[in-house]
């Protein structure tokens, strides 16, 4: 069983690594492009962060309609609700 | 909402490139004089921003052929070989592609980037799964999206990474398709493609493998990697372009199982693109058989890699992982890169300049490629205008 928060804090986490250097505040509605700077590889990136972390398969194709980590944590409790029925 | 406000970031950022200089991604090359030297404006350059591996694009044998078939032929076929029918010479080259390959099938495509398209979106259907290098090129990612399939990456050049994933997968793996490419454009590393094979022999799937930078620069007869590394047998597809070694312009793929044609009627890229124009397929088939009878051209264009590579790298420059004819350069930030590409050409060098995301992990390089037609000269004369920016104020500010 895969909680909500866990990934939404695994979400933070990362993307706090990721922006780093550009010291750039990460909150959960934040737009992982316009706010944070993101590029697209690397919300690539962070998806395989997450699929090594929770040792799942999760294609990129969720992140179709994510701009925000909120948006990544509803992507993903809904993919791995439909897939391997885990939340 | 204006028609392109969506794009208004994208735009910012392309203006700051302008500021009245050349743009790096607009340049005009405004004369052609050889395979090696062009002029931009008033300034003479050696090409060093370009494709041209084997420096084939003056080659006087595929020239000939070229107008040969433009005369007699016509300048384009006006339409696609699904409805409006193939030339001779598009089922010739074919043919003499599977041969050259020693495969019993090979479909000629438009360009590389739609034979990409054409063959990948035909596979990767949405109950398909793609493994793919997280550094492949931009039309593979676009034709898994096209096809719809799940993509899943894994790290660039990490085979352990790769079965990690295939394990993830479970009985999924054996009908995956995994997808890699030869010599990767920007850093011109080479994939793991024995190791690669070992995995694939374990748990299954299908490998594709994009040669578009390799074809004819590797292995022992130009096939490319998987040649080079003793493993074609193992590659199911090899998919390549006729715009770089080849000199011309338009793809291939060729596969070693005859049901691969049976995409020509299922792959909407082949069936809705024209053909490509007789003159750009003889200029292609007689580069063909250039690269397999001058193998001397690989000697050639390997000693220029090293060459330069050796030189640049003596200059304290950050360089790719090992020679290779794509040498890229790692120049700090954006703006540097924009100054010094700008100083390299006032030295009469063209290069490209890559920025992130084209560029992997965040790097800004100014790519250089090289070519068997270079002379030593010309390489040497790269050399000597990267060493005089070396110590420039440009890259001062780098860490």
């Amino acid at each position: 069983m895969l909680k909500r928060e866990v990934v939404t804090d695994y979400i933070l986490e990362c993307l706090s690594g990721l922006t780093a250097e550009k010291q750039r505040p990460v909150g959960l509605h934040s737009n992982l492009i316009e706010d944070l700077g993101l590029e697209s590889i690397k919300i690539m990136d962070l998806l395989m962060m997450l699929e090594d972390q929770f040792d799942l398969s999760i294609p990129i194709n969720i992140l179709i309609d994510v701009s925000t980590p909120a948006d990544l944590t509803d992507a993903l409790m809904i993919y791995l609700e439909e897939h391997h029925g885990v939340v | 909402m204006g028609l392109y406000d969506g794009f208004s970031r994208l735009a910012q950022e392309r203006e700051a490139f302008q500021d009245g200089g050349l743009n790096p991604f607009g340049t005009c090359i405004d004369e052609v004089h050889s395979a090696t030297q062009g002029s931009i404006g008033n300034r003479r350059v050696i090409l060093a921003g370009t494709n041209n591996y084997l420096g084939l694009t003056f080659d006087p044998q595929a020239i000939a052929a070229a107008q040969a078939a433009l005369v007699e032929q016509g300048t384009g076929t006006t339409g696609s070989r699904m409805a409006n029918g193939s030339y001779g010479g598009h089922v010739a080259l074919e043919q003499e592609l599977a041969a050259f390959f020693e495969r019993p099938s090979a479909i000629v495509f438009s360009t590389g980037y739609v034979a990409n398209l054409g063959i990948i979106s035909a596979l990767a259907t949405p109950k398909a799964v793609v493994l793919l290098d997280a550094d492949c090129h931009a039309s593979i990612y676009d034709a898994c999206a096209l096809g719809g399939a799940q993509i899943i990456r894994f790290r660039h050049n990490d085979a352990a990474d790769l079965e990690r994933r295939m394990v993830r997968l479970g009985e999924q793996a054996k009908d995956a398709l995994i997808i890699v490419e030869g010599i990767y454009s920007m850093l011109g590393d080479v994939a793991p493609l024995q190791d690669i094979v070992e995995i694939k022999r374990r748990l299954g799937g299908y490998l594709l493998v994009d040669e578009a930078h390799s074809f004819g620069v590797m292995g022992q007869t130009g096939r490319g990697l998987a040649q080079a590394l003793g493993v074609e047998q193992d590659v199911d597809i090899i998919l390549g372009t006729f715009s770089k070694s080849l000199a011309a312009i338009g793809g291939f793929a060729v596969g070693n199982d005859r049901g691969m044609e049976v995409l020509r009627y299922a792959s909407r890229p082949y069936i809705f693109t024209a053909s490509p124009s007789p003159s750009a397929i003889a200029s292609v088939r007689s580069a063909l058989q250039t690269i397999a009878q001058a193998p001397e051209l690989r000697d050639k264009l390997w000693q220029n890699a090293h060459r330069l590579y050796n030189g640049l790298a003596a200059l304290g420059y950050q360089v790719g992982p090992h020679a290779s004819p794509v040498v890229p350069v790692m120049i700090g930030t954006k703006e540097q890169g924009m100054r010094f590409w700008r100083a390299l050409i006032e030295h009469g060098v063209y290069v490209n300049l890559v920025l992130p995301p084209a560029a992997p992990a965040g790097i800004t390089l100014v790519r250089c490629s090289v070519s068997a037609a270079h002379s030593e000269q010309e390489i040497d004369a790269m050399v000597e205008a990267f060493a005089a920016l070396r110590d420039s104020d440009i890259l001062e500010s780098v860490a």
